[in-house]
């Protein structure tokens, strides 16, 4: 097969569970936002909305949300319903604020790769909680989930000295040549590790779930579980290591916000994202891609807003403009909730006789 | 005889309070259809449960090819070359057929990645194969349940079964979809295949099997061959008692009407069409039997004959009066009887005793309530009296209906519906999941109910019960009746074919 055959096949392979529409929308864009900032439109009120300033912040945003959702993605595939992506953020971010602080007399990047570490692992200790509450005590799911944002929320607090500060984060860094391209480069090609990270991951994630062994186990346990244990598939096991991952993915986020975007832990830092990020999988109709694409929405809105504000555009009241990205929540929400589906069989203990 | 290929001796299964199977033995030969006859709970599915790995038997032990084997999980089953095909389909509805039948033994390609062309090749080569006809790229939630059951069948296939257990595979499908899988069957066996065959319909098991075994509460009561079996002798072996298949009965003398149906359209749960302007009548004194492959629309009808469900359009009167939007209190009174196809969720209560059962649509009334407060006594009297009456198998009034078996549960439903001055009885799926033998006492009561000038409006499945105790029946395909029959000259055949939706010839 020759290399243009392969490249080819390989676009046709993305096109296959990718919508056309969406791929060309993509890419009208990804062209709009070069166009924009490139020429002499920069000057006008476009670039108020696509100037890369708003794009940045619109990808920072939505970094924590993607990566909450995926978490939700890897546990309501295999049909377990995580309510405390909230806790597993929050946890996370405090975890990784505790290494950090602690590893202060070591170099720079070791610490932070360190940190890096213990907020995976305070995520996915609260997601491996969450899965023992409702497989092995067969806890209802929603009840778990909440118990563990309670648990987060109080323990974090508790322990959170607010003397503790951190110094130094992740600072950004440019891929070679990818990062001279006008506009995309700045915005996409030229950030910190984690948003490198979760960008790679949306795509792994996303050809596994579909294309993998593992993915298609999961989905077939999240919505028929008996048809899975009727072929040999153990379907508890499959729910312990999907929710332990997804904890980590979610604990990962909080790292994020530690490590890269803020650089101190705050109470309540997570401050509703684990939510929105569950609006966010539902949004994406339960695909990392899908949910990139609506966290990146959400993220935008929120830039958008900053932009808007800073401008002085609008004298409207800033505490009725701080509301719009839940607006669009609610709407999006309520105009798509419909349409998408769920795993059947998430919520339900799944027993063999 | 050819060799043995699946040996299972002594198998003993317990369950809290029930035998399951006591000292069960079996064996199948290669290349042989083996029937496994038996009741709703005579051990059938345990047995088989046990054999594919789901269930521990208590004691005793399963041989294939002469060899013991230690069955852990379906997994230990399926690598002795054991396919099963469960009554209710293990099919995960959004994924693609290919997808169904590759779902744990996976074939993965260099990349890591599952190398779906080369999985889609050999379901397509196997079931060519085989004659099983099914798009590999078809989403299963979109097929009928005869592809659905192809797939099952492949599924099994793929992994290399070499013996086949089929749980109640006709109990979902059309007259030709049965023969199209007794095509299969035959065809499996010609290469070399062995199946097991769990029915309880006596004509199939006559028809394809080459050996039969009955069960019966655990217990295997005997073995035969078809040529030495008839449907009665099966029917005795399965009870226990002579059984009574077809159920005397006289000419219908139809009087006014009672039931009158309109144009009558509704919507199902998904909000499409269910119901399409169908029109009938139901006279006083007989039975109008609605035949039809389950999911046409017959549960939607039901519902909204017993308004349980909204009208979409149309109409329709009891006893001359427009009850179209009445209230089901309102038809309980005027008169209406209604047999749920889905008893635990409409017709009785589960935790409630059969006496409080028993009085569920009457309660309010003299003598069982007076002045707003319950009398029990009359409560009591009354529940022994029906207990009596329908043979309604229990322990006493104060068990809870939830722990009856099907068939009692079934008797004590119908002992209520039937046990007041009624004018309208709506029976659908009145012996579903019911043993022979009240079978045969709920079929006689309704016909009894007939010969008392009762209209009854009969839905089943069963083209043996809509034959049977029909005096018209009428056949319905996605939403409409498409022909109404004279039951005295109609045959299975025609009526298989209206239940394809074939009608003179030509699909609709």
């Amino acid at each position: 097969m020759s290399l243009h055959e392969q490249a080819s096949t390989t676009l046709l392979k993305i096109a296959r569970f990718t919508s056309k529409g969406s791929v060309i929308a993509v890419i009208l864009m990804l062209v709009a936002i070069v166009v924009v900032n490139t020429t002499s439109l920069s000057e006008g009120w476009m670039s108020l909305f696509l100037d890369t300033s708003v794009l940045n912040f619109a990808l920072r945003a939505a970094v924590p949300l993607a990566l909450g959702a995926m978490c939700g993605i890897l546990c309501e595939r295999s049909g377990i319903i995580n309510i405390g992506i909230e806790g597993m953020i929050l946890a996370g971010a405090f975890g990784a604020f505790v290494v950090k602080i602690s590893t202060a007399s070591l170099p720079l990047w070791m610490s932070l790769i360190l940190a890096t570490v213990a907020g995976l692992a305070s995520g996915a200790l609260l997601g491996l909680l969450h899965a023992l509450l409702c497989i092995r005590f067969k806890v209802n799911q929603i009840i778990s989930g909440t118990a563990i944002v309670t648990l987060a929320t109080g323990l974090t607090t508790f322990l959170f000295n607010p003397s503790w500060s951190s110094s130094g984060k992740f600072s950004q860094f440019a891929i070679p040549l990818l990062s001279k391209i006008p506009a995309l480069g700045e915005v996409i090609f030229t950030n910190g590790p984690i948003t490198f990270i979760t960008l790679a991951l949306v795509i792994f994630l996303q050809v596994m779930l579909f294309r993998s062994k593992w993915g298609l186990r999961t989905r077939a346990i999240g919505e028929h579980p008996r048809a899975a244990d009727t072929v040999g598939i153990n379907v508890n096991k499959r729910r312990y290591i999907n929710t332990t991952l997804g904890g980590a993915v979610a604990g990962l986020a909080g790292a994020f916000l530690v490590l890269e975007a803020v650089g101190q832990f705050t109470e309540g830092m997570s401050s509703g994202r684990g939510y929105i990020a569950l609006a966010v999988m539902i949004f994406g109709n339960w695909s990392p891609i899908g949910a990139f694409g609506a966290a990146l929405l959400f993220g935008y809105m929120q830039g958008l807003l900053n932009s808007l504000l800073l401008a002085g555009v609008t004298t409207f009241p800033r505490q009725f403009l701080s509301m719009l990205p839940y607006v669009v929540t609610i709407a999006v929400l309520a105009g798509f909730v419909g349409k998408t589906r769920a795993p059947a069989a998430e919520g339900e203990v799944y027993e063999t006789e | 005889m050819t060799e043995v290929v699946l040996e299972a001796r002594g198998i003993t299964k317990r369950f809290p309070g029930v035998l399951a199977n006591d000292n069960v033995s079996l064996s199948l030969h290669k290349g042989e259809i083996l029937a496994l006859l038996g009741e709703n709970g005579a051990g059938k599915s345990t047995l088989m449960n046990v054999v594919y790995g789901l269930y521990h038997p208590d004691e005793g032990e399963v041989y294939v090819r002469g060899e013991a084997i230690q069955l852990n999980s379906p997994r230990d089953a399926i690598d002795a070359g054991i396919g099963m095909v469960h009554q209710h389909f293990q099919l995960v509805q959004p994924m693609t057929v290919c997808e169904n039948i590759i779902l744990g033994a996976e074939i993965v390609g260099r990349n890591g990645l599952i190398d779906i062309d080369k999985a889609r090749r050999r379901v397509i080569d196997l079931s060519e194969r085989y004659g099983l006809e099914v798009d590999p790229d078809a989403i299963i939630e979109e097929l009928p349940v005869g592809v659905q059951q192809r797939v099952e069948i492949l599924k099994a296939l793929y992994r290399n079964a070499e013996i086949l257990i089929l749980d109640e595979p006709t109990a979902v499908l059309t007259p030709q979809e049965i023969n199209d899988l007794f095509r299969v069957m035959n065809g499996l066996t010609e290469r070399g295949h062995s199946i097991i065959f769990i029915s309880h319909k006596l004509k199939e098991v006559l028809e394809i099997s080459h050996r039969i075994v009955v069960m019966r509460s655990g217990h295997k009561v005997g073995e035969t061959v078809p040529a030495e079996a008839t449907e009665e002798s099966l029917a005795e072996m399965m009870v226990g008692r002579e059984v009574i298949l077809q159920v005397p009965k006289g000419k219908a003398e139809p009087g006014k009407v009672v039931l009158s149906v309109e144009s009558l359209s509704a919507r199902d749960d998904a909000h499409s069409l269910a119901v399409q302007d169908v029109s009938l009548q139901v006279r006083a004194g007989e039975i109008l039997g609605v035949a039809g492959v389950q999911g046409n629309g017959q549960t939607e009808f039901v519902e909204v004959l017993t308004g349980l469900r909204k009208v979409e359009s149309g109409s329709f009167s009891l006893n001359g009066k427009d009850v179209t939007h009445a209230s089901v209190r309102h038809l309980v009174e005027g008169g209406l009887a209604h047999i749920p196809e889905n008893r635990h969720r409409y017709g009785m209560i589960d935790s409630f005793p059969l006496s409080e059962n028993l009085v569920l649509n009457t309660y309010q009334h003299e003598p069982f309530s007076r002045h707003g407060i319950r009398d029990y006594e009359a409560i009591a009297e009354n529940a022994n009296q029906l207990v009596q009456e329908f043979d309604v198998r229990t322990p006493g009034i104060s068990t809870l209906a939830g722990t009856l078996s099907g068939g009692n549960q079934q008797k004590l439903v119908v002992a209520r519906e039937l046990g007041r001055e009624i004018h309208l009885l709506i029976a659908a799926q009145p012996t579903r999941g019911v043993d022979v033998g009240s079978i045969e006492f709920i079929h006689s009561q309704i016909v009894a109910q007939r010969d008392r000038g009762v209209a009854v409006l009969l839905v089943s499945a069963e083209l043996d019960e809509i034959m049977s105790l029909s005096d018209r029946i009428a056949v319905m395909y996605e939403g409409r009746i498409i022909d109404t029959l004279d039951a005295t000259r109609a045959t299975r055949e025609q009526i298989g074919l209206l239940m394809a939706g074939v009608k003179n010839g030509a699909t609709r």
